[in-house]
């Protein structure tokens, strides 16, 4: 699963909390879940633990 | 008018006889594509057409996946999953493999027993077609508690459908989790390096020993005139093959929708107070295996701009997506997304 441009979400902006990850994942832009058991949340913090991938703070 | 009553309806080895959702697996029979018909330069582990069938790949080869009209005849198959090898790999490294493979949830196998002394067998039968002759694996992979048992089948004669029958035994330790989580992983192995066949084929339950995993496979990525053909696909409890159970389109999309939903979300946008944001939003046709991963594919607040620009909210019910910046004030405007909602395993 290739994973690139990784960056939180904010979509509540009265409660300012991140509630998704913006990533391009084998080509397409997906936005995903911060749940544990989603397939690419859990692949995601694969790589960020593994150093291969850094999540960007919301915008 | 005559009464039949029957105390109980056994299978040929005396497991209870069941009428109808017997197949532990989903799409079988090929029936559903959701995502695509046809795949090419498949390298790297992805579902790429037929719904819950994924592609396991390292290393091996470049594939085509293709949805085929290729099937047994006169077995009420409209479908078969192909397999197509577009670039060669005759020299395998050690880690590499090609799989197809089903992942299935814990809580729908707590009937298997497993991990108790009443652990019950499983049959597993398909249709096979492939040029590519010799031994194949098929594995139960447990992925709670790292065991697995493997089971080897023939094709012997070339480009020639064949149906085959694998009875894996019951496995007395380590039952299955009860969630929506990963539990088993069901493999048909079409080729792997010398980490996975250097042993003893393990063709009982046991500790995960990789060298035992896929002894004797022949490698499917050794000439790019290799194909490979599957279908009827049945996962079902008790040590036969009773025939395939042939289920209802609309009941083969519904399972295949709990874990990934192609589709369309249609209605009047909302927005919100200061008019920063329009939203749509829409329930998914079932309630989906946890909360999905969203791609926005293609969409339109009909007069005034294209596709929503990102997810607001989504849950295993529902999503919700918007049109950040859109400042129309024309709440109710028809608009519509279709969208990709992924909660595979």
């Amino acid at each position: 699963m290739e994973i690139t441009n990784a960056r939180y979400v904010i979509t509540d902006p009265i409660k300012n909390v991140a509630n998704l990850i913006r990533a391009t994942i084998d080509g397409e832009v997906w936005d995903i879940p911060l749940t544990v058991g989603n397939r690419f949340y859990d692949e995601i913090m694969r790589q960020v633990e593994a150093g291969t991938l850094t999540i960007a703070d919301a915008e | 008018m005559s009464t039949l009553r029957v105390e109980a309806l056994e299978q040929p080895d005396g497991t209870a006889f069941v009428f109808n959702n017997k197949n532990l697996l989903i799409n079988g029979g090929m029936n559903i594509f959701q995502r695509s018909t046809s795949v090419t330069g498949i390298t790297s582990e992805s579902y790429n057409t037929a719904d819950r069938w994924k592609t396991g790949i390292s290393g091996l080869g470049t594939w085509t996946q293709t949805r085929s009209t290729d099937v047994p005849s006169a077995q009420g198959f409209g479908y078969s999953l192909k397999m197509d090898c577009t670039t060669a790999d005759a020299s395998p490294a050690a880690g590499d493999y090609l799989q197809i493979q089903q992942r299935l949830e814990g809580q729908n196998l707590q009937h298997l027993l497993k991990g108790t002394s009443s652990a019950k067998a499983v049959t597993l039968s398909f249709w096979v077609k492939s040029n590519k002759t010799g031994t194949y694996i098929c594995e139960l992979y447990d992925n709670d508690n790292s065991r697995a048992i493997s089971k080897s089948y023939t094709i012997s004669s070339g480009s020639t459908w064949e149906k085959k029958t694998l009875t894996f035994d019951g496995d007395t330790t380590g039952a299955f989790d009860n969630d929506n989580a990963l539990s088993v992983f069901v493999n048909f192995y079409l080729g792997a390096g010398s980490n996975y066949t250097s042993g003893s084929l393990a063709t009982s339950w046991g500790s995960v020993t990789t060298a035992n995993r896929a002894v004797g496979q022949v490698n499917l990525a050794d000439s790019t005139s290799n194909e490979w053909y599957v279908t009827g696909i049945q996962l079902e409890v008790g040590s036969t093959a009773s025939g395939f159970e042939f289920e209802p389109f609309e009941a083969i999309l519904r399972k295949c929708q709990r874990y990934f939903w192609y589709g369309e979300i249609a209605g009047g946008a909302t927005a919100d107070d200061d008019y920063s944001k329009n939203f749509l939003g829409n329930s998914f046709p079932v309630t989906m295996r946890d909360t999905p991963g969203i791609t926005l594919v293609s969409g339109d607040m009909i007069g005034h701009t294209s596709g929503a620009n990102g997810v607001t909210r989504v849950t295993k019910d529902s999503v919700m997506v918007e049109w950040s910046g859109s400042k129309y004030r024309s709440i109710g405007a028809a608009c519509y997304q279709v969208l990709k909602a992924d909660a595979e395993l």
